[in-house]
């Protein structure tokens, strides 16, 4: 037996869940070990080169707020920024940038590096160390076992992971290898419910045989906006993206070829995500659209790689040569490598809890695709608060959970947690029903006061978030006292309804088509404030009227988070409840009333019931 | 899951009385008592024995579980309506292991989880049970079929079809979601706010058939309004005097006019006040005579100003015609209460005005159901507005969408995101 080494935390796996996981469980003070295979692997994108978008460009801005990597590493790495819905209202608005594969990585290698406290180990994980029912480490294939308070698991598709192209199949992931059976096993005796979900990627193409002069570019915003709160520009040099479209000639190939392909050959039982379709299934489900967009996407500044979003695809390779060379700008491209469809399983999410930890294992948490999620951002994000209170359980401290009300992280793990997955889960902006308060512009103000009291949060970024603090409520407490009439308004060619109410500065940016710098005249306190920070006052200004009401919904919530279901409830004694339901209430156990409203088949009924059981835990006869 | 059981009839009695048992052991516990127990669905008799004693024959009819009005194994024992033979049945039951008498409302509450009914047709059982006239059974009927959910639902997938275009336009905007959505959501709004306002207004009529129309008779004092309440109700409800202001507090009669639940109110004459009881007696009937469905006037002149406001389809009689002699007057119906002339006339007017509105009801029944309703409308007239600004932010769009299903929601059960997002790709071709 070799040498056991004590840490706090041990985090399994290096990609985007683990590189998070790692360094906020250091942030908080932990002694982290990073266990992956590769350490140049870590920070690797091995999808598409993107960071950001609707929802997803949310969740970027709660990591940063909160202290993590994602933001800094992606606005280091950006080559092309876009606001998207920037015509639409700022709660909408998502950022996204294309990122440059290699400046990504080291950025997020950099930043590992260094963080104090934080030690890289490149081995190969094959059991978990558990004693009494807990886990107390991991076992390296070299035999040495690696001592640790809390272990999160971050195995991507390590499990039963199957590569797809045609009907040419690969073991993927680290199935058949005699070390991993082991990790394998001792999984499989939590009995936790696993499920089987695909993805698809689209072939990769070189740049240099692509016709970019018969292409439309879309280059990024004139001004960009960075995904960090601690950034204002980018420093990588900018580029801009091509793009295509399919045309009936390819869908007739796709067509011909369908039986060939792994999807539609019955080659795979997994359940894909409907929101990202492949080529096969959008000529299959949409056969009367004769054409679809194909973004041309750079993989990074001195990689000559082209990644075609639009195109995934399990078809075999020489198809997809034929169709896609029917492609404008792509007749004579080259594919670099295949695109091909990937199975994996994933544990029910539904056995954690809302700190990611696993009920039938204390001690080991999951973060990432393990739970069914797809995504960098949402891996990353689960990571940051496996990793926060993998050290909080280290520490004995209280665990960092979030909420539906507070943020997107909040939303996911709780639709995670007490809902499942049926697909692969991604973020966006319509699983938020508070999403006029969850907005990206004010992730700092809704997460970094959380951070704080966590600590997860660094100095330097306290220290700029009181300084930018302060600054908005100076500027708010200026345009609420100021109060401007109707006929100085219309001076300035300002009109609005006249109701004989007055009205503050604050008051009237709640006005379509009332800007901020129309009022700024009438404030001379407000002259020569930093524009960003009238432009977030604005904003709040903007949804101020629904504040009210979004307030009274989330008190409706929390006050069904407030009755909370003893841990060691037992529903099979309720009377009056269905088997399905009482089986599932078991197996899930929602911590709170409102989280057991949103299991699949709840009814009001049942909820009524739940709620007197567990405020009368002796009487078992409720009245009608 | 304990078996129950109850007397299903009313206590007393009657030439029969029903027992329900309901619950896993309900067939065995029936078979307990007959020895052998008919084939389910058909009624056969069965002498009832406990205890080697012979308590009653009785027709003994079973459901299965799954097929019953509670969703559980039922059976029903129709004894005779003997207050006695009823005690020994269900003592004789609740004698049996993991048997036990239902609380109030039990069984219903059964059905209602294992979803046999809705929380509406809960309401439309309830309804039915208290129905005392023809229209509060035919509306109770209606309800406890699930009207109100069909109804529902179909609004409700209409107004998740319009937040799954606004959110495709949201959330989706990078993808083949090329059109406009903001003509195809208006029209889902209009035709929603249409069919919902119209729904509330028949809702108000519909509480009205169910809790009953409120008829007040307003006039002078000492013009016979008294005496005419109780010719309608054919007894002496309200004193009748010649003493001008007898009547002081609002009185009311409830009776079943021609199939109409109808409450009369007598009110106080409207004069100026002797006392302060008589003066609290006085605003009281004027108030509710202003909030009833309809107010019958009793003049001795035609031009007679009162305090009360004549509202159109408002009944305007000319009082005391056992006085007169000229009963030709064409704007008044002549009345008197005390030969009852007129009054037949009288009625046939009140009906025929309140089933003219009764037409109008709306399945909703309850002021809680129309509290929805209205918030729902609320939502999507602030909706319509913000859609139709050029400006107008396409996420407040979908907040007040959001919030007018929540309303909708509660007629019916919980919507969840799922099927939102369902809708929009059923609907769109989204991914790149």
């Amino acid at each position: 037996m070799f040498h056991v080494k004590h840490f706090d935390v041990v985090v399994i796996g290096g990609g985007h869940a683990g590189a998070e996981a790692a360094a906020a469980a250091a942030r908080r003070g932990a002694q982290v070990a990073l266990v992956t295979l590769k350490r140049t692997g870590i920070g690797v994108m091995s999808c598409n080169p993107a960071i950001g978008g609707l929802g997803k460009g949310h969740l970027v801005r709660e990591i940063d707020a909160l202290d993590g990597l994602m933001g800094r590493a992606a606005d280091a790495a950006g080559i092309q920024f876009r606001l998207l819905n920037r015509r639409k209202g700022p709660a909408v608005q998502g950022p996204r940038a294309q990122a440059d594969r290699e400046l990504y990585r080291d950025a997020i290698q950099k930043m590992l590096a260094q963080q104090g406290g934080l030690q890289i180990v490149e081995a190969e994980v094959v059991d978990l160390v558990v004693e009494r029912d807990t886990v107390r480490g991991v076992e390296l294939a070299d035999g040495s076992t690696l001592g640790a308070a809390a272990v999160v698991l971050t195995a991507g598709t390590f499990l039963n992971g199957v590569m797809h192209i045609g009907d040419q199949k690969r073991q993927g992931g680290r199935v058949g290898d005699a070390a991993s059976v082991r990790l394998g096993q001792r999984l499989a005796d939590l009995d936790l419910d696993r499920g089987r979900l695909k993805t698809g990627t689209p072939p990769r193409l070189d740049g240099r045989t692509i016709d970019w002069a018969r292409l439309q570019m879309q280059p990024g915003d004139a001004e960009p906006v960075m995904f960090s709160f601690l950034n204002r520009a980018p420093t990588a040099r900018q580029i801009a993206c091509g793009i295509t479209e399919t045309n009936e000639a390819t869908h007739e190939i796709v067509r011909d070829n369908l039986h060939l392909s792994a999807m539609y050959g019955g080659y795979i039982e997994g359940i894909g995500p409907r929101y990202c379709p492949s080529i096969e299934d959008k000529v299959v489900r949409f056969a009367d659209k004769t054409g679809h967009q194909v973004f041309l996407e750079p993989e990074g500044l001195d990689d000559h790689t082209v990644y075609p979003n639009g195109i995934a695809t399990s078809l075999p390779a020489e198809v997809q040569q034929a169709y896609v060379r029917t492609i404008a700008g792509l007749e004579a491209v080259e594919i670099l490598q295949p695109g091909y469809a990937i199975e994996y399983d994933f544990f029910d999410p539904r056995g954690l809890a809302m700190d990611l930890q696993v009920r039938n294992l204390p001690g080991l948490y999951f973060a990432g695709q393990i739970n069914g999620t797809t995504g960098y951002e949402e891996a990353a994000a689960q990571g940051l608060i496996a990793g926060a209170n993998a050290a909080a359980r280290a520490f004995g401290a209280a665990p960092l959970t979030m909420h539906r009300s507070d943020s997107y992280i909040g939303v996911m793990i709780d639709d995670l947690v007490s809902r499942g997955v049926t697909e692969p889960y991604r973020m966006f902006t319509s699983r938020a029903e508070f999403r006029l308060t969850l907005r990206a512009d004010n992730a700092d103000q809704r997460l970094t006061p959380m951070g704080l009291s966590a600590q997860l949060v660094s100095s330097e970024r306290k220290d700029a978030f009181e300084l930018k603090m302060q600054g908005v409520q100076a500027i708010r407490v200026s345009l609420s006292e100021h109060v401007i009439g109707t006929a100085a308004l219309r001076a300035a060619g300002i009109t609005i309804s006249e109701d004989g109410s007055r009205r503050t500065a604050f008051d009237l940016l709640a006005f379509p088509d009332v800007t901020i710098a129309q009022l700024l005249p009438f404030v001379p306190s407000l002259q020569g404030a930093d524009p960003d920070l009238c432009h977030q006052v604005a904003i709040e200004g903007i949804y101020a009227p629904y504040l009210a009401r979004q307030n009274s919904e989330i008190a409706l919530l929390r006050q069904g988070d407030a009755a909370l279901i003893p841990e060691d409830f037992d529903y099979t004694g309720i009377s009056g409840l269905s088997n399905e339901l009482q089986s599932k209430l078991q197996r899930s156990k929602p911590e709170t009333i409102e989280r057991a409203s949103r299991l699949e088949g709840m009814t009001p009924a049942a909820l009524l019931l739940i709620l007197a059981h567990v405020r009368k835990p002796h009487q078992h006869r409720v009245a009608s | 899951m304990e078996t129950v059981f109850a007397l299903a009839t009313a206590r007393g009695k009657a030439g029969l009385a029903v027992i329900r048992v309901s619950g896993p052991r309900a067939h065995e516990a029936v078979q307990a008592l007959c020895g052998r127990c008919p084939p389910i669905r058909q009624a056969a008799v069965r002498r009832l024995m406990w205890r080697g004693e012979v308590l009653d024959d009785a027709l003994v009819l079973l459901f299965a579980h799954g097929a019953s009005f509670t969703g559980e194994a039922v059976a029903e024992l129709q004894v005779h309506g003997s207050v006695a033979v009823v005690g020994a049945v269900l003592r004789a039951l609740g004698e049996m292991a993991d048997l036990r008498l239902a609380q109030p409302g039990e069984f219903t509450r059964r059905a209602l989880e294992n979803g046999l009914l809705d929380i509406a047709q809960v309401e439309g059982l309830a309804d039915l049970i208290d129905a005392e006239t023809e229209a509060q059974r035919r509306q109770a009927q209606r309800v406890l079929s699930g009207a109100i959910g069909r109804r529902a639902e179909s609004w409700r997938s209409r107004l998740i079809r319009a937040g799954a275009l606004i959110e495709a336009s949201i959330d989706f905007v990078e993808e083949d979601v090329p059109i406009d959505v903001r003509p195809e959501v208006l029209e889902l709004l209009d035709g929603l706010l249409q069919d919902l306002r119209q729904e509330v207004a028949g809702s108000l009529v519909a509480e009205r058939v169910r809790d009953g129309f409120e008829v007040a008779i307003v006039g002078a004092p000492n013009v016979g309004k008294s005496t005419l309440l109780n010719a309608l109700a054919g007894r002496e409800a309200a004193i009748t005097s010649t003493v001008a202001g007898t009547t002081r507090d609002v009185i009311e009669v409830r009776m079943d006019l021609v199939g109409l639940p109808v409450t009369v109110l007598d009110t106080a004459g409207l004069r100026e006040p002797g006392d302060e009881v008589e003066e609290i007696g006085i605003r009281r009937g004027i108030e509710r005579a202003r909030g009833a469905d309809l107010r019958v006037f009793l003049l001795e002149g035609p031009l007679e100003p009162l305090e009360v406001e004549r509202v159109d389809g408002d009944i305007v009689l000319l009082a005391k015609a056992d006085l007169r002699l000229d009963l030709t007057d064409p704007t008044t119906l002549p009345v008197s209460g005390l030969t009852g002339f007129g009054v037949d006339a009288l009625v046939q007017q009140i009906v025929a005005t309140l089933q003219q509105r009764v037409l109008s009801a709306g399945v909703t029944t309850r002021q809680r159901h129309r509290e929805a309703l209205v918030r729902a409308v609320e939502a999507m007239e602030s909706a319509r507005v913000e859609l139709c600004k050029p400006s107008g932010g396409m996420e407040i769009v979908a907040a007040e969408v959001w919030t007018a299903i929540r309303a909708l929601d509660v007629l019916v059960g919980r919507l969840d995101v799922e099927a939102l997002l369902g809708e929009i790709f059923a609907s769109f071709c989204i991914g790149k």
